[in-house]
């Protein structure tokens, strides 16, 4: 037998409090344990029993000993997790990645659609600043009631229709809206989002495009643009800051 | 015995998970740097994962001025694997890391679009052995035909091992638009389809060269491993495990013990073997 020679590096097995309905989003309630949060804009791995590789969720809500994750149950991974039960468990990995950076003097926050996942905690660490939230539906809207200070638009109207100038967009959604945001905000921090295998730089999966190269998305973002800076943390040795 | 299957894990993201290895297997390093394939790049299907990554990599020369330095001094060694489009290209680079600190070479045999395998294993392999004194190991593609011809072609050729065994190609659809999830299409299939395929592989190689093999193909357990050494393999690799559980390295090898031990064998390596019939058993199995 080789003893082991590092830090324990497994995911953190991690128990269900509460899975709740918002909208047509789940939150998942887990207890954290002695999981850190992170700063917002970084994700966690989640896997639940059943689907071969985890998902990566950014953390939605931290408080009373809990991470919350705001998951939208569109495929089978995600599906899974929409229908924990309380009592099940989660193995979990993370933080990882680098978040928003948070010193900014006018942050506003622009999301569309489940993009919105990190603003709550975000909206936390920033003290509340304004949002500006888009949505398919009014249901999908309900979601807008996790984040303080939101200005709500529907489709066919779109977050960038109400975009003004002098903040500091910090953004979070689909690829074309963070397009117009970049486009309106050239400094904004973008969370942008990939498919990913493990989210700590070993499957070269989350590859996108970053000022004409590709690289992976889970070393070097997910948050991206703007002044952001690497300021993520080692977790468990496992992820190099950008 | 732990390694990583080359691709799986970059040791500079993850050195602490690198730590945990009895060797670390590096990405196949190319002649020239490739950026890699367009993203959509991996896909999880119902028995596996699918991956489409094209060999994104520094190129040699900044292998060897930039990453292999900086993996020597992780502390296991450092198996490095090569791939290249003709048997000049192996042998090129074999040469120039005949005198690093590399332990081994494992030779990228995998390209599945190959008229003439046998042929081609022996051109590459004796061209890398002209070309290098470090241990060689061939990596094939289970795909092969003709597997175990291949295999006795790279042992006849001075192979010094068999890494086995590679993905193999399949394709996932978009249920909803009915189009390739990846953007090249096909990639290479592992994690648990690849299991009973890597058995095969491993017992018909064990059975024609009796070279040392480092057996791979969707281990997620102890008793996975185990059952690898079984057919023939001398080393374990993990691939798509590390994806979900970069703690793989550490839980495996213990549970590999408890399961080799489980079945009466003093260590695992003693089930080497095991599961063919000329091998004996130790007299108490259970």
């Amino acid at each position: 037998m080789t003893p082991s020679r590092s830090r324990n590096v497994s995911p953190s097995r991690l128990r269900v409090v509460a899975v709740e309905a918002v909208g047509p989003y789940a939150l998942v309630r887990l207890r954290r344990r002695g999981l850190e949060p992170g700063f917002p804009g970084q994700f966690f791995m989640l896997r639940p029993r059943g689907p071969l590789l985890p998902r990566p969720m950014s953390l939605c809500l931290a408080f009373g000993g809990e991470l919350g994750f705001l998951v939208d149950p569109i495929g089978p991974g995600t599906r899974a997790l929409a229908k924990l039960e309380t009592g099940e468990e989660v193995d979990v990995l993370g933080p990882l990645g680098n978040g928003f950076d948070l010193d900014v003097d006018r942050p506003l926050l622009v999301g569309g659609g489940i993009g919105v996942a990190p603003f709550p905690y975000l909206s936390e660490r920033l003290g509340s600043p304004p949002a500006l939230l888009g949505f398919r539906t009014a249901r999908h809207a309900e979601a807008a009631a996790l984040v303080p200070n939101a200005e709500v638009v529907l489709e066919p109207t779109y977050v960038t229709e109400r975009l003004e100038p002098g903040h500091d967009v910090l953004a979070c959604g689909p690829e074309p809206m963070l397009e117009a945001v970049r486009r309106l905000a050239p400094d904004a921090q973008l969370a942008r989002e990939a498919p990913m295998a493990c989210g700590y730089g070993a499957c070269y999966g989350c590859a996108v495009e970053i000022d004409g190269r590709l690289a992976r998305l889970c070393v070097e973002g997910p948050v991206l643009g703007g002044r952001v800076r690497g300021q993520a943390p080692a977790v468990a040795g496992t992820v190099a800051a950008a | 015995m732990i390694l990583n299957a080359s691709g799986c894990l970059d040791a500079l993201s993850a050195p602490d998970v690198v730590r945990t290895l009895d060797a670390f297997v590096t990405k196949t390093v190319t002649p020239v740097p490739r950026e890699g394939n367009a993203p959509v790049r991996i896909a999880e299907t119902e028995v596996g994962m699918l991956n489409s990554i094209g060999l994104a990599n520094p190129g040699i020369d900044r292998f060897l001025s930039e990453a292999l330095p900086r993996l020597l001094e992780l502390g296991p060694p450092v198996w490095v694997s090569v791939g290249g489009f003709a048997a000049s290209e192996f042998a090129d680079l074999c040469a120039r890391l005949d005198d690093t600190g590399a332990d081994v070479l494992e030779l990228n045999l995998s390209c599945p679009n190959v008229a003439a395998p046998e042929e081609e294993a022996t051109a590459i392999v004796t061209a890398a052995r002209a070309a290098t004194g470090k241990p060689l190991y061939a990596k094939l593609a289970p795909g092969l035909p003709d597997l175990p011809a291949v295999a006795e072609a790279a042992a006849a050729a001075g192979a010094d091992g068999l890494s086995l065994v590679n993905t193999i190609r399949g394709l996932a659809l978009e249920p909803a638009s009915l189009t390739p999830i990846l953007g090249t299409a096909t990639g290479g299939l592992s994690g648990p389809a690849l299991r009973p395929i890597a058995l095969a592989a491993v017992h018909a190689a064990y059975a024609t060269t009796g070279l040392p093999i480092v057996g791979m193909g969707g281990v997620e357990t102890g008793a996975h491993a185990l059952e690898l050494i079984a057919v023939g393999a001398s080393e374990v690799a993990l691939g798509t495990v590390l994806f979900a559980d970069p703690g793989a390295p550490d839980r495996v090898r213990e549970e590999l013990a408890a399961e080799a031990s489980r079945h009466g064998f003093d260590d695992p390596l003693a089930a080497r073997g095991a599961a063919h019939a000329s091998v004996a058993r130790p007299a108490d199995a259970r």
